[in-house]
């Protein structure tokens, strides 16, 4: 059973004689992590293994497929290939991955731990709060204080939210934010709301520069830039990859932000988790709407697997 | 040069008033209407300061049930994950025992799928199982997904405490169990506290989930309340609804501020590996 080649545990000295205490730990072990495994088996890979069954099912919450679910083969996933609307979900989704995450969250979040690095505590502590609460804040609370934030408009018959009275007040004209650039809102929404997660991963990798570095670096004469491109970057690059996997991920699974801020169906805003619910939920095409979300997760497990090949890890 | 290096600190900071305001200013809105008697949707400093709003949801029955219904789901998601992924993460952290790497890359593989977009195929399963419209079932899938990443994060800190101290403790006559309760939990204690607060917020926070699964209007928690209860009335009570949503962001902030020294270090140091 135990292999004695990989053992390299200088704690314990592994001898025949304390073979059994080796066997009562493998027991222990097994006993302590059971309930773990069992609930994480039933509950996270049982859904899982559930969207692969249904997906190949017709299965709703009316009509025929209510009472007893046919296997329709791969018809779901024909549908797919022939639904001009996941076509869009799936171009709302890339958009908004992109310009919320990729480029808002972790540049933003880069720029933020940089420019934070040097600055007097107290105002980096009280800076640092203000951007934290938005990240910790549940996110239907996030939804409402973007849906009051770009409320109003020309035509609107409430009050003008904070970003109307504001451009307003500079003679600026009020836009009806979410029905005039719907992308940029919910784009903007979320750079906001997610931006400290990069931050702080950013700023604790910051710390692991040591100063020596930059100083020598500026003493011979390289510029700013030329001090980030040639030793910061590289240097953090390690987080910026386990960064921009996570947040990827992360927003791959978004759904209540957009959903609050939007209500849901409005093509334009229309994430691929969004259309998922919608299937599944308004129109009842469970089997549909599980087929979506099985490809969501591939992606997701696609995506997990480059993510542990990147962070290398020593276990 | 020392001009040059009082320039660009003046600009970063510059930048950073900027970036602080707009970060600062979506925040503007709850906490001054929620203290308005006659809020609307404008940014406005209310005529006279009033915690009429808190009281009026609060007395007129809008958040006990809510709040308990949340309270329940996220204390026990917090205790069972705690419980779980301690018992879990003790022989990763201290055995050798074959097959271990794998089982390592297995949790951190599962800890960064997107599995709450899982919601349909969860709906159905949970109609073979009876689990919908219950809150175990809601609690029992918050623990599942919670459970990889909060293995891995107690792991990395049951890994800070050395082996050594609970051998000392064993030649001295204590048990397993002994040594556990009195030498590692106590040590382990911040890695234990952000594992709690992670939990307690991932179930607390979510709205996706309780959507789905929950149905009966006294099993909906504040999330999904705020938004039925706010979102389906034509004449929305701007003020309440400000106050609502304060009182329900209060305690992720407060148990983030708690944890937070130790929660970025064990966060992005159980992420780094």
């Amino acid at each position: 059973m135990q292999v004695e080649t990989k053992r390299v545990q200088p704690v314990q000295m592994v001898t025949p004689a304390n073979g059994h205490i080796r066997r009562k730990r493998l027991r222990i072990g097994i006993y302590f992590m059971a309930p773990a495994f069992l609930i994480i088996a039933v509950f996270m890979l049982g859904p899982a293994v559930w969207a692969v069954y249904i997906s190949f099912t017709n299965m709703s919450l009316t009509g025929v497929g209510a009472a007893t679910p046919q296997w329709v083969g791969l018809q779901n996933f024909v549908q797919i290939l022939h639904d001009a609307e996941f076509f869009s979900a799936f171009r709302v989704s890339l958009t908004y991955l992109v310009g919320s995450a990729l480029i808002g969250q972790a540049l933003l979040g880069l720029l933020l731990a940089m420019l934070m690095r040097h600055r007097q505590r107290a105002f980096k502590a009280v800076l640092g709060a203000i951007i934290i609460i938005a990240w910790v804040i549940p996110d239907v609370v996030a939804g409402f204080l973007w849906s009051s934030f770009l409320a109003g408009g020309p035509q609107s018959i409430l009050a003008p939210g904070l970003l109307n009275s504001i451009v307003a007040a500079f003679g600026l004209p009020q836009h009806a934010w979410l029905q005039d650039y719907p992308m940029a809102s919910i784009i903007v929404a979320n750079t906001w709301r997610g931006t400290a997660f990069s931050m702080l991963l950013y700023a604790s990798a910051l710390e692991g520069i040591p100063p020596e570095l930059l100083e020598a670096a500026s003493i011979d004469g390289a510029s700013l830039w030329a001090r980030i491109r040639y030793i910061t970057l590289p240097l953090i690059k390690g987080s910026i990859a386990t960064d921009l996997l996570l947040i990827t991920l992360a927003t791959l699974s978004d759904f209540t932000l957009v959903y609050v801020l939007t209500g849901g169906g409005n093509l334009n805003t229309e994430l691929l988790t969004i259309y998922q619910y919608r299937q599944a939920f308004q129109f009842y095409q469970i089997g549909y709407g599980s087929a979506i979300s099985l490809l969501i997760l591939v992606v997701g497990a696609i995506l997990a697997l480059l993510y542990i090949r990147v962070l290398r890890v020593d276990l | 040069m020392a001009i040059r290096r009082g320039l660009t600190s003046t600009l970063a900071y510059v930048i950073l008033v900027f970036l602080g305001l707009f970060f600062l200013v979506p925040l503007l809105w709850p906490v001054l209407a929620s203290l308005n008697p006659s809020a609307s949707l404008s940014v406005t400093v209310p005529a006279h300061f009033s915690l009429i709003n808190f009281q009026t949801i609060i007395t007129n029955g809008l958040v006990a049930g809510p709040f308990g219904n949340s309270l329940i789901l996220a204390i026990s998601t917090m205790l069972l994950v705690i419980i779980l992924a301690g018992l879990a993460a003790y022989p990763l952290s201290r055995y050798q025992f074959p097959l271990k790497g794998p089982l390592m890359y297995a949790i951190l593989f599962t800890s960064s799928l997107p599995i709450l977009a899982l919601v349909t195929p969860l709906y159905a399963m949970y109609a073979s199982l009876n689990l919908i419209d219950t809150l175990q079932g809601v609690i029992l899938f918050f623990v599942a997904s919670a459970l990889p990443f909060c293995i891995w994060l107690m792991k990395n800190f049951f890994d800070s405490v050395p082996f050594e101290l609970e051998e000392a403790a064993w030649i001295d006559g204590a048990s397993t169990f002994q040594s556990l309760m009195y030498i590692l939990f106590p040590l382990a204690a911040p890695g234990i506290a952000v594992v709690g607060v992670w939990s307690f917020l991932v179930a607390w926070t979510n709205f996706f989930v309780p959507l789905i699964i929950l149905q009966s209007q006294n099993l909906l928690p504040a999330s999904v309340h705020i938004y039925t209860f706010f979102g389906s009335y034509g004449q929305v009570n701007y003020g309440q609804l400000a106050a609502y949503a304060l009182l329900y962001a209060l305690p992720a902030v407060v148990l983030y501020t708690v944890v937070s020294r130790f929660f970025v270090r064990g966060v992005s140091g159980g992420l780094k590996g």
